[in-house]
């Protein structure tokens, strides 16, 4: 069988305001290419039959990771290997590294974007889960200007996000906070698949006590789940194995995972609490710098 | 679209619908079906071509966002009637069985060497991680690549 998209047209962008009016002018039979590793698999699938493709490749603009106002900006276009190897990024997060060294393979991980896969916006995907563990916001613009978005208010629904037709997501925006840790924890079925689930989180620990906590999972539930009943039980609380073996029941409790090929739903439910529990541990032992 | 691809350093043009693969674009040039297209969804690594000195799957790559990039195939490795040490050390030993694989798994160890020239059997095992063997092959390819890192170095010694 020959998997070949159906026809389109196609068109470089040579610039970001070039972009977006290409995505007006085309409403939503248009698509925004980087990587294409999450959007021609679905064209060939003929899951996404956009008519016009906008590439965005050249777009160097969008593509940095550096520390501004306070916090860290990714351009929507940095790729994977860029994440992974960012000294920036494992100074503050190294979260996003745990992520990136199971994302895929690194010949994948030479083409896909992080906009890409935020905008993807499937629920197995690792990197939605590290940006909402962080609190992130994103960036995104369109004809008239730009909108701040945060991470728990972009992905309405599977495979669906707050981007709108003529808009495109720019940039990650990383607060930044003193006492942070950071941490990612998955299982997969073979080396580069898609997770059976996994777990992000994040701590910041001020005088020994958890100012604030992010926790999310990937792959057990419609969309990427922000556990937020656990985030309320971390906040204010000391940093204990107790603790983080609760936050891992809420977890358990407020996934809701399908079964299938990967596993029965006790099982992810179980692995969902296990990940998270050890994800907590991981992330303050880190903020508290006594990783071994 | 009439698309003007660098692959293998020369100019190769052709009229070609946009949805083509980078990886049908290659193979129907004259003298270049070395790039094997294998799974077709990114998984098997069969395809791998340098894009700019990278690895890449080609089977998930359009032809037409390859234009402006200089495209290596497996074709370019032997120069001048040369083996590549890469090849050399596929050919020493034996890291193929049906063949299939070989054009991604020796793309990738060329790449991975350009940038590490001393990889651990560790970093080897990584940089072929997106690449699957179906003979299962693997420990024969490592060993191979690494015969191919330690000869480049004895080369650069004597040169």
């Amino acid at each position: 069988m020959v998997q070949t998209p159906a026809p389109f047209e196609y068109e470089r962008a040579t610039s970001v305001e070039g972009a977006i009016a290409a995505l007006g002018q085309h409403g939503s039979d248009a698509r925004i290419i980087a990587g294409g590793h999450s959007l021609l698999p679905m064209m060939k699938l003929r899951l996404a039959n956009p008519e016009y493709l906008i590439d965005i490749n050249d777009l160097d603009e969008l593509s940095y990771i550096r520390e501004e106002a306070g916090e860290i900006r990714i351009g929507a276009l940095t790729r994977h290997v860029e994440l992974l190897e960012s000294a920036l990024l494992a100074r503050h997060y190294p979260v996003f590294a745990d992520a990136e060294r199971v994302i895929a393979d690194p010949v994948v991980r030479n083409r896909g974007t992080i906009g890409g896969s935020l905008c993807q916006a499937d629920a197995a995907e690792d990197l939605s889960a590290v940006c909402s563990a962080l609190k992130a916001k994103v960036v995104i613009r369109g004809a008239d200007g730009e909108r701040v978005v945060a991470m728990d208010k972009f992905h309405i629904g599977p495979y669906m996000t707050a981007v709108g037709d003529g808009e495109m997501l720019t940039e990650v925006r990383l607060p930044l906070r003193s006492g942070a840790g950071s941490a990612h924890e998955k299982v997969e079925r073979r080396a580069g698949d898609w997770a059976i689930a996994a777990a992000s989180a994040a701590v910041w620990i001020d005088g020994g006590t958890i100012a604030e906590a992010g926790l999310a999972l990937s792959a057990v539930g419609p969309t990427t789940i922000h556990v937020t009943r656990a985030e309320e039980l971390l906040r204010g609380s000391s940093p204990s194995e107790e603790l983080f073996a609760q936050a891992g029941e809420i977890a358990s409790a407020d996934c809701s995972p399908v079964p299938d090929g990967r596993g029965p739903v006790d099982y992810k439910r179980h692995l969902a609490g296990v990940l998270a529990k050890r994800a907590l541990r991981r992330a303050t032992a880190r903020a508290l710098h006594q990783e071994a | 679209m009439e698309l003007h691809l660098t692959i293998n350093g020369e100019r190769v043009t052709r009229d070609v619908e946009p949805r083509q693969l980078l990886v049908h674009y290659i193979r129907d040039t004259p003298g270049l079906t070395g790039t094997h297209w294998g799974c077709d969804t990114s998984n098997c690594g069969a395809c791998v071509v340098l894009m700019d000195g990278k690895p890449v799957k080609s089977c998930t790559i359009l032809a037409a966002m390859a234009e402006g990039h200089e495209i290596r195939t497996v074709e370019s490795l032997e120069r001048d009637g040369q083996l590549d040490p890469v090849q050399m050390g596929f050919h020493e030993l034996h890291a193929l069985h049906c063949g299939f694989c070989t054009p991604g798994m020796m793309m990738t160890a060329r790449a991975l060497l350009d940038e590490n020239p001393n990889p651990t059997d560790q970093e080897i095992r990584v940089a072929i991680s997106g690449g699957i063997c179906r003979c299962t092959g693997y420990k024969n390819i490592v060993a191979a690549i690494r015969w191919a890192a330690e000869h480049e170095a004895t080369t650069r010694q004597e040169v």
